[in-house]
């Protein structure tokens, strides 16, 4: 089978989705690669490059369209483009199938096979075809790159002969894909670097990659990242208040702001208000990476760069991977080969649309005829879920339940060991003589108190109680010394015999006892 | 002296004793409990050497003094690494002296017997030669008598349990006698033979009353007490050594009864209920019923053990010693072999300088480490450990995951994985330390190699564990230099 890659249609758009490297992997699937004409020379790739890679150059976007069965492109197809699929051809490109029914329509009435590269689930297994994620990183280098052209000072703090450089101080409000990749830029550059985020389980990552996680002082059980793919989910009013007042605590230290929050299918949540940027200092930066979504400030105008009135440039640029043709085109470019290396299990050059794959199933949005968007929840978790405490508050009623049951089945047990006891003590009484059973009651109190005394015995002590449980046994010397005075000559011996012995027990178990808890030290 | 002024004195000393097992709820008041217990005891030997009945108190006196010196030189020249020995040693000397009063009251009944024999002729009995105790017996009505005999001859065949038996794990201990589970051909069948061999005895004795069925039983039980112990494995013997207290306390209640003594009584319940309480939970610990720890051997395992997969990766001293480094978070889990290996004062010394880098350092201490209860931290306080940060297992079992280094000194299957992964290990379900979930694992062994229970552990083939071979003391003395 075939696939070209024409050159994109949206103007401005320099990326391309096949690279001569992409495409020399392709041809190892058993692929034939074509190109249009131009496609890849805004992104420096130029058509003697393709030719050598041994990719055919077409001419015309038509005959491209016309000869390949598999179209590999970056942005969502127009119209025309829309047109130009048929019946049995595959195509492979952003679609934003969430806002984008009548694409979904044209491609099924023309029975065309649709994978949006966005629709690619956040799974492991899928990480290697994750464009989102590729474009995201490049967003988020680019814009810490673009902040710091519009930004009239350094990013790291210096002492020079001609004076004290202080550091630049970088805010990061969204720690994505976008906003740990502007973390990393950022304080590699020499930025003090904060980043903000709903999602509290990210705070590690945040650190790891060498910026502060600015914490809010906000007590509600915040919605685990993972039931949402990884994906921040809409906040409580609540929480929005509370972040907010922190921005605002932080807006006039800021020097660069770069704001990377969106939630899928949404337009972009306001974060960054307008007395925010009114109380930052002239000069300062603000990227806003949600531009597209109609921006995280509202002041962004979308595609432009605007100066406020107090001196603070804002960028509302939505091409920051186009901006970087080359990088993001060869990444791009690699997500689609590795998407067409699942695609061809056999590398036989056949495509083969496995509906039961995750990752397959969850990017295809029309296929055969049909439109298979939103696609079911993925077999495998994007995340490992956090492990959520399984028990749950009770009201007080259900505690006072429980512990009136558990009051009630410990006084049962006490009552049928007590009835047991008790009979059995009354069964010795009849049998046993009295002056036994003044001995065996205070037999079983002794019992008794060992029990309550016993239990309380620190575990790290248990060896000292034996060494002393030891030692007092050898109150057995008292009966050897009650019979030592009586008797025959056998007796004395016997009882010399176990007073001697008593006597090393008694000493030798109180001494080494001392001795042990004499080492007992607290730090 | 008056009967009333010992009786008067077995009170306050009886209630001394319980406050003095009372006090060692903590490391602190323990210190003034000891001193209970001394005065308790010396009050309970001055009022009964001045009290009705003893005689020869200059001869007692001179042999409790005798044997104090060689109490007191062995507290003072004992290891703590031999704890385990000394313990068992006295529990056997209690055992034997058990047995011996228990025969004295024997013989001081066919006394009475004879004395009361020849009341005939001046029809009444001349009692005036004979001890307190010979009095309390002439007393005594013949149900009474009946119930004396049983008494003591539980007395004696408790303790004379309690004598072989503790020698035979002193043996053990000591490393005298081989540590593995032994039996006669014959196995239980033979205990159970001898104990109804004594059974029998029993019944003859409170019949006829005469020595020989005594000595007969006598013997059985100290074959039973032989056999018993003989047959548990050397990983079983923190749960043998507690109820071998437990025994040595009940063989001295048992005495107190047919002595007609409350406070032999009352401390043998104290003691024998102490033993009682901390075999439950060494067996707890090892999720293990007694029964079958006094039965013997382990359990068995009830199918195919999981294979394990992997391979031990050996590290030399500089891994650890980089990754001791390193780390921020680390905890010990020290075991028999750290005291076999005498390494505590290398460890005390690791963790000197590992705190004061500012690392946090931290013991996990399970309940059945060691060969006796509570055994680590006695050695770990000698070393001067300070105990607050010596934790239980379930205080800190939840923070291996946070944890960057857990070092595994001489233990095995209180670290074995295995008992929680595979329901076919004879340890299933034990409680175990949840060592492998830190980051990295160090396991100070001195070879490959099954622990004392002999069984696989899985922990050794984990991907973040290594192997660091070689005697535990010379291993972390190489390691120390390398601290910085």
């Amino acid at each position: 089978m075939k696939i070209g890659t024409p050159k994109e249609s949206f103007d401005g758009e320099n990326r391309v989705a096949m690279t001569p490297d992409s495409a020399r992997q392709l041809q190892k699937l058993g692929y034939d690669c074509l190109i249009e004409k131009g496609a890849g020379a805004a992104a420096g790739f130029s058509d003697a490059a393709y030719e050598e890679a041994g990719v055919e150059v077409v001419k015309t976007a038509a005959s491209l369209w016309k000869a390949a069965d598999i179209i590999a492109k970056v942005r969502q197809p127009n119209e025309t483009e829309l047109k130009r699929l048929t019946k049995d051809k595959t195509l492979i490109s952003f679609f934003n199938p969430a806002g984008n029914e009548e694409g979904m329509e044209a491609a099924k009435s023309k029975g065309a096979n649709v994978i949006a590269m966005e629709m690619v689930p956040r799974i492991s297994r899928a990480q290697k075809m994750d464009a989102l994620s590729s474009m995201a990183n490049i967003a988020g280098y680019r814009a810490v790159i673009e902040a710091g052209n519009n930004f009239g000072r350094f990013f790291t703090g210096q002492v020079t002969a001609a004076g004290k450089v202080p550091p630049a101080k970088v805010l990061i409000v969204g720690a994505g894909v976008a906003g740990l990749a502007a973390i990393g830029t950022s304080t590699s550059l020499g930025a003090i670097t904060y980043a903000f985020d709903v999602r509290p389980e990210v705070a590690e990552q945040v650190e790891s990659m060498g910026a502060e996680f600015v914490y809010l002082d906000f007590e509600e059980e915040q919605q685990d990242g993972a039931a949402t793919g990884g994906y921040a989910s809409v906040q409580s009013d609540e929480f929005r208040e509370a972040q907010l007042a922190k921005f605002r605590e932080l807006a006039p230290e800021m020097d660069i702001v770069i704001t990377t929050a969106l939630i899928p299918n949404r337009e972009a949540p306001e974060l960054w208000t307008k007395d925010m940027v009114e109380a930052m200092k002239p000069g300062s930066v603000i990227v806003d990476l949600a531009a597209e979504k109609g921006g995280n400030c509202k002041l962004t105008v979308a595609d432009e760069k605007i100066v406020t009135d107090n001196g603070v440039t804002i960028i509302g640029y939505t091409d920051f991977p186009s901006r970087m043709a080359a990088q993001s085109s060869s990444l791009y470019a690699t997500n689609i080969r590795h998407m067409m290396t699942d695609l061809t299990p056999e590398k036989d050059g056949q495509i083969n649309h496995d509906m039961e794959d995750d990752v397959i199933r969850g990017a295809t949005v029309t296929h055969q005829g049909e439109i298979t968007f939103p696609p079911p929840p993925p077999k495998v978790q994007a995340i490992a879920a956090q492990k959520k405490p399984e028990v749950k508050e009770l009201t007080p009623e259900e505690k006072r339940a429980q512990e009136i049951a558990a009051f009630k089945a410990q006084t049962k047990q006490q009552f049928t060991l007590l009835g047991v006891g008790g009979a059995l003590m009354l069964l010795v009484g009849l049998i046993a003589p009295a002056s036994f059973m003044q001995h065996f009651i205070v037999f079983v109190l002794a019992i008794f108190v060992g029990f309550q005394v016993i239990w309380n015995v620190s575990h790290s002590l248990h060896t000292p109680l034996m060494a002393i449980t030891n030692a007092i046994s050898s109150i057995i010397i008292v009966g050897a010394l009650m019979q030592i005075g009586s008797g025959s000559f056998l007796v004395i011996l016997l009882a010399a015999l176990s007073v001697f012995m008593a006597g090393i027990n008694i000493f030798g178990g109180f001494l080494v006892t001392r001795r042990m808890l004499a080492m007992f030290q607290k730090s | 002296m008056e009967f009333g002024f010992t009786t008067a004195a077995y009170v306050v000393a009886a209630v001394l004793f319980i406050l003095s097992l009372g006090g060692l709820s903590n490391q602190e008041s323990a210190k003034r409990a000891v001193w209970y217990g001394i005065v308790g005891m010396a009050l309970a030997v001055f009022a009964t050497l001045v009290g009705p009945g003893s005689g020869l108190w200059l001869l007692s006196l001179l042999l409790i003094i005798g044997g104090g010196l060689i109490g007191q030189y062995v507290a003072q020249r004992v290891q703590m690494t031999e704890m385990p020995q000394l313990v068992a040693a006295m529990h056997s000397l209690v055992g034997l002296a058990a047995v011996f009063v228990g025969f004295n009251a024997h013989f001081e009944i066919g006394n009475v017997a004879q004395v009361m024999a020849i009341k005939d002729s001046a029809g009444q009995a001349d009692l005036s030669d004979l001890g307190a105790f010979a009095k309390l017996i002439a007393k005594k009505t013949s149900a009474e008598l009946a119930i004396l005999h049983v008494e003591l001859f539980l007395g004696i065949f408790i303790g004379a349990i309690t004598f072989t038996g503790s020698v035979v794990a002193y043996g053990k201990l000591a490393g005298k006698v081989t540590s593995a589970a032994t039996k006669l051909p014959g196995g239980h069948a033979l205990n159970a033979a001898a104990a109804g061999l004594s059974l029998i005895c029993l019944i003859w004795y409170t019949s006829t009353g005469g020595l020989f069925p005594l000595i007969l039983m006598t013997l059985a039980a100290l074959f039973i007490g032989y056999h018993l112990i003989m047959g548990i494995g050397g990983a079983d013997m923190p749960v043998v050594v507690s109820m071998l207290n437990s025994y040595s306390g009940w063989a001295a209640a048992a005495i107190g009864f047919s002595l007609g003594n409350d406070l032999l009584i009352v401390v043998g319940a104290l003691v024998g209920s102490s033993g009682a309480i901390l075999s439950y939970i060494m067996c707890k610990a090892m999720n293990r019923h007694f029964v079958s720890v006094i039965l013997g051997g382990f359990g068995g395992a009830s199918g195919p053990q999981m294979e394990v997969e992997g391979e031990q990766v050996a590290i030399d001293a500089d891994g650890v010693a980089a990754a001791l480094n390193d780390a921020d978070s680390v905890i010990i889990i020290p075991g028999y072999g750290m005291a076999v290996a005498q390494a505590q004062q290398s460890v005390s010394e690791l963790v000197r300088k590992l705190r004061a880098k500012g690392k946090e350092v931290r013991f996990a201490i399970h309940p059945v480490a060691g060969r006796l209860p509570g055994h680590m931290n006695v050695l770990l306080a000698e070393a001067k450990v300070p105990y607050d940060i010596v934790l239980e297992m379930d205080e800190i079992n939840e923070d291996f995951p946070e944890t960057d280094v857990a070092i595994v000194i001489g233990s095995n299957d209180i670290v074995n994985p295995a008992a929680q992964e595979d329901p076919n290990s004879p340890i299933a379900g034990m409680p175990v330390l949840e060592c492998w979930k830190a980051k990295q694992v160090f396991v100070s062994k001195r070879g490959q190699g099954t622990g004392y229970s002999g069984i696989e552990n899985p922990l050794f083939f984990k991907e973040n564990t290594r192997m660091f071979y070689g005697d535990a003391k010379q291993s972390l003395d190489k390691l120390l230099p390398m601290i910085d």
